[in-house]
């Protein structure tokens, strides 16, 4: 093998490291042995080769594609041809969403994000390839592209020349809509990753495949993921709380192997003659703690407390008696709303906002006043064995934090914890009040879901 | 065993296997560099089946080890036959300890379960371990000594390496995480659902008498329900189910009534029939 390829398959590694993608030294050897078997002529043969080498997972794939798009490119420059007009290339981009053509889907992607995607000096409109935006400011942009190409504009007039072509075919014509949209997504993507290729020919590989490359989804922060990347989150609730089950219950059998029972140790070995032969450990009554969650659903936090009562909820036969309160400036109880079977994630916040008073005279979030009615209305829900988390940012919109209250009930709880999704760095600064809480109550950073799931797995009590 | 990819893609698909250039290039490779192949995917897309077409085109005799909860050492590796060895004993009664002893851990009492199985001897095999995922963590650590080295120590007889490697598939329907030791012995293949494409060409292949625009939109029903959130989608073995079933009863176009009263076939749960029948636009009874 060439040196130049060696030397790419391993900076697509490093890369993939980087995103947190565990590969090791064997598997980058078999990578290269996959690219010298398969050869280099076939860039789909060599990505699901590096794919089936690289990878363990299939959440890994979502890293991989776009960085493997980077390191091997489909071509280098501009497709050769003239800059094509936004009219004609509208006309061929329906023509291929209609034949559901790939490979012409993707040279016009090639093209798109060459007419329209360059900004910087070379001006709105851009030029052909070879001429292309000056070094410096500028670049190639696929929002730009898809913002004068417009293809979602194309669904009408693709559907009404497909109904022709087949007459109105019956049944699946209601289907038609939903596909064409399927594969304007489709185009839309390729458009994104041609403009990150083209960026990453005029600023060096490595800085692009680290930058424009989306996180795993148990990376993503909560508080900046988008609306699909908190759908993908909350798809995966339900595994994630499978894995932490059984974590939580092999830790209560390994508890259970524990301390002597010395009056039944001794009882037993009257018939070793007094030996000790076979230590009796005490039995262990199985601990189903309480727990009560206090949510802050405001909008600034609510992908983030969402999530977290799914996850309780999916672990609900792990606790005698789960208990969930949602706030906003007052609180209340939402335990019924995500009450098993009823339980459809995405409509979860509506339906909180919806079915629960959260809100007094204003909309923003007041930590204090919900607190102190939460410790006067719903004191009896917190006892000695109940653990009790507060999920939010500690943001008081610059009201009174009212510390005795949570004082009152952490003391009275037999665990308190508080989940913030906000960096650490970042507490303290405006109106956060997380340092005035963090001295009543433990305090733990929690930006996504891999963090959220090493805390479950550790705070809750077993 | 195999020429190139478009050799493997061509000779699966004369055992009526369509294999998606991923799955072609993952087994071409997997051939070549003489590694494990994980398959994982939801259930119904042919993971247990490929092992099998494989087995078919090469020509190899094929060993399953069904995983369960509790399949344990004398399960999938080997055992030793007590009731052969006591009638051994009982045989030789005047015979001296030492005799006796070297005789009853010969190869004439082990019992080979399917990994021993697929070591020994000289032909071609394919080792399938299927739904790896259901067996305990303790069998993992049973398997890196095979799928790494490809040998089996007998502590009686003595190590047992593999003259020809046999060709394995593991399949996963994730319901546990498989241990990072035993994935990094593997090569990973995910197995979806096929494009829209191929999924005809499967049903075609299938089920040959069902008339090819009836086809062409079932698959496009399909593959709407598989955008819907549902609690189980359909997969390649619920299609060709439902091909089967537009068959047999005579239809030749599909409409609303037939698909109102035939989608019980595609979807497993009564909440789904129901999502689903919202979705299409069906009036439901």
């Amino acid at each position: 093998m060439t040196t130049g390829v060696a030397e790419r398959v391993t900076s697509l590694v490093a890369s993939l490291r980087a995103h947190g993608v565990r590969v090791g030294t064997g598997e980058s050897v078999d990578a290269a042995r996959a690219v010298e078997a398969l050869g280099l002529a076939d860039r789909e043969l060599l990505r699901e080769g590096l794919a089936a080498t690289l990878l363990h997972t299939a959440d890994q794939r979502r890293v991989f594609d776009p960085v493997f798009d980077v390191y091997f490119p489909r071509g280098v420059g501009g497709p050769g041809t003239g800059p094509a007009g936004r009219e004609e290339l509208r006309d061929r981009l329906a023509a291929a969403l209609a034949d559901d053509d790939r490979t012409l889907l993707a040279r016009l992607a090639g093209e798109a994000v060459d007419g329209f995607g360059a900004y910087g000096s070379s001006g709105a409109g851009g030029g052909p390839g070879a001429s292309g935006p000056s070094p410096g400011s500028d670049g190639w942009s696929s929002h730009q592209t898809l913002d004068r190409l417009r293809p979602q504009t194309l669904l009408a007039r693709v559907r009404d020349d497909l109904r022709a072509r087949g007459g109105a075919a019956g049944f699946t014509d209601r289907l038609l809509e939903d596909e064409i949209r399927r594969r304007i997504e489709v185009f839309r993507r390729l458009v994104a990753a041609e403009a990150r290729r083209r960026v990453a020919e005029r600023r060096g590989r490595d800085e692009i495949a680290r930058r424009a490359v989306a996180p795993t989804p148990d990376r993503v922060d909560f508080l900046v993921a988008g609306q699909a990347q908190l759908a993908d989150l909350r798809r995966t609730v339900r595994p994630l709380a499978r894995k932490l089950a059984t974590r939580l219950t092999a830790r209560r059998r390994r508890a259970s192997r524990g301390s002597i029972d010395l009056r039944r140790t001794l009882r037993g070995s009257l018939s070793t003659g007094g030996v000790p032969m076979k230590p009796v450990l005490r039995r262990r009554r199985p601990v189903r703690p309480e727990l009560v969650l206090l949510c802050d659903v405001s909008g600034s936090v609510a992908g983030f407390s969402d999530f977290t009562m799914l996850l309780v909820q999916a672990l609900h036969d792990q606790f005698a008696k789960v208990r969930v309160f949602a706030f906003v400036n007052r609180i209340d109880e939402v335990t019924g709303l995500l009450a098993h079977g009823t339980a459809d994630p995405e409509g979860l916040g509506a339906r909180i906002g919806a079915e629960a008073r959260l809100t007094g005279w204003h909309g923003s979030s007041d930590y204090g006043v919900a607190l102190g009615e939460f410790a006067e209305r719903y004191g009896d829900a917190v006892g000695p064995r109940t653990t009790v988390f507060v999920l939010g940012d500690a943001r008081t919109n610059m009201s009174d934090p009212n510390l005795p209250a949570l004082r009152r009930i952490t003391g009275r709880a037999r665990r308190g914890y508080w989940l913030n999704p906000e960096p650490r760095s970042r507490w303290g600064t405006g109106d956060s009040a997380a340092p005035a809480y963090a001295e009543l109550i433990e305090m733990h950073e929690c930006r996504n879901v891999r963090q959220l799931g090493a805390l479950v797995s550790r705070l809750l009590p077993v | 065993m195999f020429t190139s990819v478009d050799d493997v893609s061509a000779r699966l698909a004369e055992t009526g296997y369509l294999a998606s250039p991923a799955v072609a290039t993952t087994v071409f490779l997997a051939a070549r560099l003489g590694k494990p192949l994980l398959v994982e995917g939801p259930a119904g897309v042919g993971k247990t089946e490929l092992a099998k077409a494989v087995a078919r085109v090469t020509d190899a005799r094929l060993v399953r080890l069904q995983c369960y909860e509790g399949v344990d050492e004398s399960r999938a590796l080997y055992e030793w036959n007590h009731a052969k060895q006591l009638l051994r004993i009982s045989a030789g009664r005047d015979e001296s300890w030492d005799e006796a002893r070297t005789d009853i851990f010969g190869e004439e009492f082990l019992l080979p379960r399917p990994l021993l199985t697929a070591i020994r001897g000289d032909d071609a095999k394919v080792l399938l371990i299927d739904e790896t995922d259901k067996a305990d963590v303790e069998v993992e650590g049973l398997l890196l000594e095979v799928l790494s080295d490809f040998q089996v120590t007998v502590p009686e007889l003595g190590t047992v390496t593999a003259t020809r490697r046999p060709f394995v598939v593991l399949t996963s329907n994730a319901s546990r995480e498989l241990s990072e030791a035993l994935r990094r012995r593997c090569l990973f293949l995910h197995i979806g659902f096929p494009e829209e494409e191929l999924e005809r060409r499967i049903v075609r292949l299938k089920v040959p008498d069902l008339d090819e625009t009836l086809a062409g939109s079932l698959v496009r029903v399909v593959g709407a329900l598989r955008a819907m959130e549902l609690r189980k989608v359909p997969s390649v073995a619920e299609t060709v189910d439902w091909a089967r079933t537009l068959l047999a009863l005579g239809a030749d176009t599909l409409d609303e009534a037939l698909v109102r009263d035939t989608l019980g076939v595609v979807l497993k749960h009564q909440d789904d029939v129901l999502r689903a029948a919202a979705k299409l636009d069906l009036d439901t009874l």
